[in-house]
């Protein structure tokens, strides 16, 4: 047991009970934050993996931009707790049933059948060595530039696509 | 040290509580929150890969969902304010008619 695998356990064990507070939580503001640290975590298990630049991402883009826009609209909605009105009475024990049978299942084959081995080192120099993200940087901008440039028509069309929906139709009753 | 399927079953953990979400609650924006979640812990199991077997494909294509993670939540969350003007509720039981 060393002490990187205590860290890892505690920190998992905050993964797992945010994500399940997200889920249970009767306020969607509550869900939104519960899940806000949910994505702090896993950006602290980014470092432990040594990917100290998806860790930066993770927080600014996730924990940052989208769950900040997900607080706007919820705020802008009124939506913190709306009824959840039971229409179907067996839906609930079903979902449970089938998401346990998912969650044996994918842990089974990546565990049988993948059979992934190899253990998670520390990084080798410390987490802000520049080393490392001068070497991402160079795989994303030589190997996947193409990509990269096709994510910002994308990011482009998401924009345009959002405007377009929101605005008000003038012309709608004359 | 940790071993690689730790990695492996806390990502699977956490997408079956995205999985669950989707599944159980009715509230749309609820629903959304569970989709990042999955997207989440996909990312969460690449990155671990990507750490084991020392490349960067892994962390880079990470960084591709994440992007385009931000451009469905644009779009998405569009969609839904939209659906709550013309219906005054984001029940994904109500939202059963194509035309508005």
């Amino acid at each position: 047991m060393t002490l990187e695998l205590i860290f890892f356990l505690i920190l998992s064990l905050i993964a797992i009970s945010t994500a399940l507070g997200m889920l249970f939580s009767r306020n969607a503001v509550y869900s939104a934050l519960f899940l806000v640290l949910n994505f702090v975590t896993v950006a602290v298990f980014y470092l432990l993996l040594g990917a100290p630049f998806i860790a930066m991402a993770q927080v600014t883009v996730y924990a940052g931009a989208i769950m900040v826009l997900f607080l706007f609209v919820i705020m802008l909605l009124g939506a913190e707790s709306l009824p959840e009105p039971r229409v179907l009475p067996w839906q609930r024990p079903l979902a449970g049933v089938l998401a346990a049978a998912l969650a044996i299942e994918a842990t089974f084959i990546f565990l049988t059948r993948a059979r992934p081995v190899g253990d998670v080192l520390p990084p080798a120099g410390s987490a802000n060595d520049p080393g490392t993200l001068v070497e991402l940087g160079t795989t994303l901008f030589r190997d996947y530039l193409l990509p990269f440039e096709v994510t910002s028509v994308l990011l482009l069309v998401a924009m345009v696509g959002a405007i377009v929906l929101i605005r008000k139709e003038k012309r709608v009753h004359g | 040290m940790v071993p690689i399927n730790y990695y492996i079953i806390l990502s699977a953990i956490l997408f079956t509580i995205g999985a669950l979400g989707v599944l159980v609650r009715r509230n749309a924006l609820i629903i959304f929150m569970s989709v990042e979640l999955m997207l989440n812990a996909a990312n969460l199991a690449m990155v671990a890969f990507s750490s084991v077997i020392k490349s960067f494909s892994g962390q880079i294509f990470a960084f591709f969902v994440i992007a385009v993670a931000a451009a469905e939540v644009a779009v998405g969350l569009a969609l839904i304010v939209e659906i709550f003007k013309a219906r005054h509720s984001i029940d994904v039981d109500q939202m059963s008619s194509l035309k508005g």
